[in-house]
Parts: structure tokens; sequence; C-alpha cells
């Protein structure tokens, strides 16, 4: 396993096994009436929030602290820029204090992969900008396979907003490189510039008629719709996005029977998913919350205790 | 018949190969070249003059840089009107054209004539100030256009490069305007809002997988075809700044067709040296060293580029030196600035691409980086070729020296070169200001 994870191209498919497998057994510490191994003791991690976020941010703290590494989260809105310091030297500062991991929030694409660069710690990209969110589709793959059992040949849809979503561009390198048939679905305006070039190399489907996909997907997993994006003239209106691309309470009906339903949150009910598909028995969504602090266990286990522990 | 001259400004160049053709001595006297030929230098009338042996050297007229950003004033910790001037004189150049978004903008007669008395205190390469369009860089209100003209500056040549002159009735009322001096507006071709305010390189497939915020080349074309509209309309000159699309090139190809045809107007362009070699896949790492705007683009694009400076349709080679604190690069790519070095490795990077490849000689590059941006800038006493009575601004260069490019090695005050580590054919030895060596042995005097 790579020393960071920056991107889901840091793994190898053995590397996700390993992670799968570990979180198998950390999912069950979350049953346990104590919550805590000592795998990551003496370990410090930083969640370094730059941008905004609850359930990620969460996520990794109980992750650390059920593995009884000492957490700490240092937040702050916007990017060092505004304070007038570089990123480098705020990293380096947070560095000094003696850190073992460092993960990392950032609104500016590629962010982690500098800061890995810069420092001595183990980097953790919690989601960079409108690049990657490496953990995230971790613990969205983790969670299809514990409904769906192997994803070999199974037709995945990934709907909503592409062009600004991390989460779609670590979903589809994962989900492919784990054998599903993916198609990714979005008008013409919010699809990433280039897609068709880069679908073809990396082997997934693109298109813009969300009820011809529907009915044949295995899963389906929504992606938020940037309310913020709307004055942009990505699309005319809440409303014709939502006729156009929402999985209605109409669609809910055309998908087969049990189809699970991702959403990474945090949704927008009514626009990009109806109320009655995000609470429907087949939805996964709070699965995936769950999964998502076993997966962060396994990761931060794998990359800060790893060799220690098979040693 | 000229007064006799003072022995000690003789020099001598001696066996230096004039375009890379035949190979020839110079004598320079007082700053200007009065022989062509052989010069023996025991002859008692050259007895005391300095020789520069150029065995094996190709002389070029000295070069002439339409765009360089020198910093100062303003951000004198990441360049200098001085340092600027040094790295401009060990890339070969005689003039730099430096760009007015500096801090005060060079908006003002004042502010012209300071950036120029530094420069001639500086005393390494002629510095011309660009003058800004409008006042502020803001893209409203005209600048003192014609103050900057008569001022002691003599500016031709505005700009508000590194933003766009975005509003099509200034552009208009500015082509109009430089008409009464025969002045020139250097276009920085971006629409704003089709590139998007927080667009940081090409868009594409790789800004698309990278989640980068990238900029269309169709938001340059649209520019350029808006302004050879309004050059022609107007009948004035329009200069493209830093070409960098294969679209552009063809509207280009077209609007020089109209202008000669129609002999009222003109366009010309330039071309950097990175966007004749380095392509936007340099992207794929975040190294904001890269980033640069208008940004690296795709092959195909190259590829255009350089056809297009082999056939005359982009005129010039021009830098956009763009010198940077290195603290101002250590942020996320996206909130990093802008901007690479180019002053130093210019001229090997051109050796290196247009006559490596057989797509221009010697003679082709002296046009390219001599003759035709002081055509453009207006400049009397620059690139005026090797010939007796011209101005001795020379260039001598080890053509077939090969060298890996080291930042550290820099004079310029800022580090954020982007050959660092790249092999490179083609050395400036020496250069020659009116007769005085800037740089000996590709070192400065």
């Amino acid at each position: 396993m790579n020393r960071h994870l920056l991107s889901i191209d840091d793994l190898a498919v053995d590397d996700v096994r390993t992670i799968f497998d570990t979180a198998v057994e950390m999912h069950d510490v979350q049953k346990r009436q104590v919550k805590k191994l000592p795998a990551l003791r003496g370990r410090t991690v930083i969640n370094l929030f730059f941008e905004d976020s609850t359930r990620t941010r969460s996520s990794f703290e109980i992750a650390g602290k059920w593995l009884s590494a000492d957490t700490i989260n240092i937040t702050g809105k916007g990017s060092s820029t505004s304070k007038g310091e570089s990123l480098r030297d705020t990293v380096l500062t947070v560095c000094a204090m003696g850190v073992d991991a460092l993960v990392m929030r950032h609104s500016a694409s590629g962010s982690a992969k500098q800061v890995s660069e810069w420092v001595d710690a183990v980097v953790i990209n919690a989601g960079d900008g409108t690049h990657e969110h490496p953990t995230q589709a971790l613990l969205d793959a983790y969670t299809l396979e514990r409904r769906l059992g192997s994803l070999e040949g199974r037709r995945i849809s990934v709907i909503g907003d592409l062009t600004h979503s991390r989460v779609f561009r670590s979903n589809v390198l994962l989900l492919t490189k784990l054998g599903a048939e993916v198609t990714v679905v979005a008008p013409p305006t919010l699809m990433p510039s280039g897609i068709d070039a880069w679908s073809k190399d990396a082997g997934f489907a693109t298109s813009y008629d969300i009820d011809e996909v529907l009915p044949t997907s295995d899963a389906v997993m929504m992606l938020r719709v940037q309310r913020e994006r709307m004055n942009g003239a990505f699309f005319p209106s809440a409303r014709e996005y939502t006729v156009g691309y929402g999985l209605t309470r109409d669609r809910l009906a055309s998908l087969a029977e049990g189809t699970p339903i991702l959403h990474p949150g945090p949704m927008n009910r009514g626009l990009e998913i109806a109320a009655d598909a995000a609470d429907a028995a087949h939805s996964l969504i709070l699965d995936q919350v769950s999964a998502g602090v076993a997966v962060r266990m396994s990761v931060l286990y794998h990359l800060l205790a790893g060799e220690e522990a098979t040693a | 018949m000229s007064a006799p001259e003072n022995d000690s400004s003789r020099v001598i160049v001696k066996g230096a190969s004039l375009l890379g053709d035949k190979s020839a001595d110079l004598l320079i006297v007082g700053g200007v070249i009065r022989e062509i030929g052989s010069i023996d230098a025991r002859d008692t009338a050259h007895g005391s003059a300095t020789v520069i042996d150029a065995d094996g050297l190709v002389a070029l007229p000295g070069l002439v840089d339409l765009h360089t950003h020198l910093r100062e004033p303003g951000r004198e910790d990441a360049e200098t009107i001085r340092t600027g001037s040094m790295a401009a004189a060990v890339g070969g150049y005689t003039a730099v054209l430096a760009m007015a978004n500096t801090s005060p903008v060079t908006d003002t007669a004042e502010n012209a004539e300071r950036v120029f008395d530094l420069g001639r205190a500086a005393g390494l390469v002629d510095v011309h100030p660009v003058g800004a369009v409008t006042r502020g860089l803001a893209g409203e209100e005209l600048a003192e256009l014609g103050l900057m003209n008569r001022s002691r500056a003599r500016v031709k040549v505005f700009s508000d490069d590194g933003k766009c002159v975005g509003d099509p009735r200034v552009m208009r009322r500015a082509l109009e305007y430089v008409k009464a001096f025969g002045g020139v507006i250097s276009q920085h071709s971006q629409d704003a809002s089709l590139a998007g305010a927080s667009a940081c390189c090409h868009e594409g497939e790789l800004s698309g997988q990278l989640g980068l915020p990238g900029w269309p080349g169709v938001a340059e074309e649209i520019i350029v075809a808006r302004d050879v509209m309004l050059a022609r309309h107007t009948g004035s000159r329009v200069h493209v700044a830093h070409v960098s699309t294969a679209g552009s090139v063809e509207v280009l190809r077209w609007a020089k067709a109209q202008a000669a045809k129609d002999g009222h107007w003109s366009v010309t362009a330039e071309v950097t040296p990175h966007h004749l070699l380095l392509t936007t896949d340099l992207l794929s790492g975040y190294d904001p060293t890269y980033k640069v705007n208008p940004p690296l683009r795709p092959v195909e694009d190259v590829e255009a580029l350089r056809a297009a400076l082999a056939d005359g349709t982009i005129d010039a080679v021009a830098t956009d030196h763009a010198p940077h604190a290195r603290h101002d690069k250590e942020h996320a790519f996206v909130d990093a600035a802008f901007g690479m070095l180019g002053l130093e490795t210019a001229l090997a990077v051109v050796n290196t691409v247009m006559r490596g490849n057989d797509l221009l000689d010697w003679a082709g590059i002296a046009s390219v980086m001599s003759a035709n941006p002081a055509r453009i800038a207006g400049l009397d006493d620059q690139g005026q070729g090797i010939a007796v009575g011209a101005p001795a601004n020379l260039t001598l260069i080890d053509p077939d020296a090969s060298v890996t490019v080291d930042r550290d090695a820099s004079v310029s005050l800022s580090r954020n070169n982007p050959w660092h580590g790249r092999t490179l054919t083609g050395a400036v030895h020496a250069t020659l200001l009116r007769g005085v060596a800037t740089v000996v042995e590709g070192q400065l005097a």
C-alpha cells in the first residue's frame, strides 16, 4: 500500500480488498459496548479541515478515537491564503507539532497531493476540491459489496452534478477497478470537460437519459446538486433539474425491486432525490454513514499501524 | 566622415558566424558596427581594441523581448528592474518591454519614466515600459496613453496584460487613440466570463479528471477574432500577446491576409517559448510551477503554434517572463500565482524546438526574436541586423552547447523555472549592448 491515500489510483485491487477485510472487523467494533481498540495508541492524527464538513470530519474523528489515536481537529474556513499564509507554511506549522497523520479537506483540487510532498506525516485526502474523495468511494463500494456481493459485472449508475463532484471522480475509478459497469448520467452542462475521451479510456459509459439507465441499474448512486451552482447557468431551474435528472417517486418505481440507492449526503430532498427514495427500505444512505467509520478505521489502521501490526 | 574614435571604445569580434552563415570579423567603434570582414587585431590601428574570440559562435542581433514582467515597483522581492535586466542580458537580450501590471500600475507618464530611468540605471538592457491601456488595469477608462508616449520613456506599446481589455467599446477607443502616435495595443486575449473567474488551466480531458477549473481555447479565440475586427474597423494596430491555441492561429491567418489586402490596419502576434514546448499534461502532478496564463495547451495546439511561427503567421517569440517569490507559488494549485520564468532560457528553447526541428534557421530566429519584436515595438536602435552602421547590439551563441537547466543558477530573484532539469541545446556566450559586453562566457560581465 502507498504511504499516503491521496487518490483511488494509489490503491491496487489487493489494497482495496485488504481495507475491506479489515473494515468488516472494524464494523463489528461498532456493535460493542466498549468501542475501543488499542491499535493507534500514542499516535496523533490531525483532522485539518480547511472546508466545512460535518460527516466526514466526525467520521474520521470517531475512527481515530476508536483506534485510540489522539485525534485533534483544526478547522478554518477558506484556504490559508485568506490569512496571507502559504499552504506550505500552514501545514508545516501543524506538522511541526509532531503529527503522524494528516487527514485533510481543502477546497482546492490537488492540495492533498501537494501537501504530501512537503510533510513527513501520512496524508489522507478527505476531499480536495472537485478532485477526489477516496474514503467516500471506499465506503460506498464497501457498502455496495455488503449488499450485492461482488461488484464484478454489476451495472452501477452515478447520477447528478458530475463536474463539481469529487465523489464521482473517486467512485468511477474504484467501481471500474472492482469490475463494475459504470454509467454516469448528467445534463451536458454538468459533465466534466473532455469526458468523452476520458470515459473511453477509463471504461465507463455516459448518458443524458436517466430513464433509459435506471431500469437496468443494479445500484443507483445519486449526487448532490450544489444549489450555489444554479446561478451559473448550468441548468435553468430546480424544477427542470428534478424533472430531467431527479430520482423522483415515479422513477423509483422504474427500478428493479430492492435496487440499492446511495447518496453521499447532504441530500437535497425533493431536488435530486425524492423523500420516498431516500427513505426507501432499499436505500443504503445510513448504511453508508456507519460503514464510513469502519472503512476509515481500516484506512487509518493500515496506513499508521499496518507494518507494526503484521510484524 | 565621422570624427576619429577613441581606441578604448573599439571591440573586435573575431570569427563569428553571422546569423549562422559565413564567418566574419566585426569591428565595433563607439557602439556601432563599423566594419565587417577580415580584421587583423594586430593592425596598429586596432591594437588596443578589446578582442572577443567568437570562433564557433553564431552572432545574432541582440534579442528583444516584447513581454517581460519585472515586478518593480511593488514586488521587488520577486524581481527588480536590475535583476530582471541581468536575467535578460544572460538570455541574450538587449531590450525588453516591461509590462504595466506593477504596483503602482504603469498608467501615467511619471510611472513610465520611473521604470525607464531604473532600466537606464541598471544599464544592462534597454528597458522600455509598456503603458497600461486603462487606468489601474480596471478596463474602464483609458490611461494617459498620449502623455506616456510624450514622456521620456516614449511609450508606444500599451497593454493591460494579466487582464483582457474586455469591453469592446474601450478596446475600440484605445485602438483609435493610439493611431495619433503610431502606438499599438497588445491584448491579453481572454474572455473573462467564458474563461471563468477561477480558471487555472486548460479546459480539457485532464482538467476534467483533475477537478481543476479550466478555461477553453475558445475564450481566447473569440477575443482575437473580435480585436482583429476592431483593428480593421479603426484602421489601427493590434498585437496579440501570448497566442496559445490552434484556433487563434486560424483567426490570425485569416486576419493577416485581410490586413495585407486592406493595407490600412495590421495585426501582429507573439508566442512564448513555453507554449512552443510544454503541454498541459505537465499539470497532472498539480505543480504550480506549470501554472501560467494562458495555460499550457495540448500537443495539437503546440504543433499549430510552431507551424505558425515558422510560416510568419506569428511574428515574434516573447518570454512572458513572470517571476514569483517562492511563497506565492506554494499554495494549492488554484490559489498559486500564474507565471513562469523565461528570459534566461528563451533562446535555447527556441533553438531546441524550432531549429532543432528544421522549422527555423538562425536568420529566422533573428527575425522572430529580434527584428520583428523591435519593429512591433517601434524601437529604432534594436533588431536592425548585423550590418555596417547598425548599433552593435549582439548576441553570440554557442549553437551546440547542451545545457541542463538549474533553477538555482538563475540570476533572477525567483525560482519558478519550468525548465529546471531539462536539457536544452544552445547557450548564450556573450551579449553586447551598443558594443559594451554585458555578458561574457555566459556570465554577467
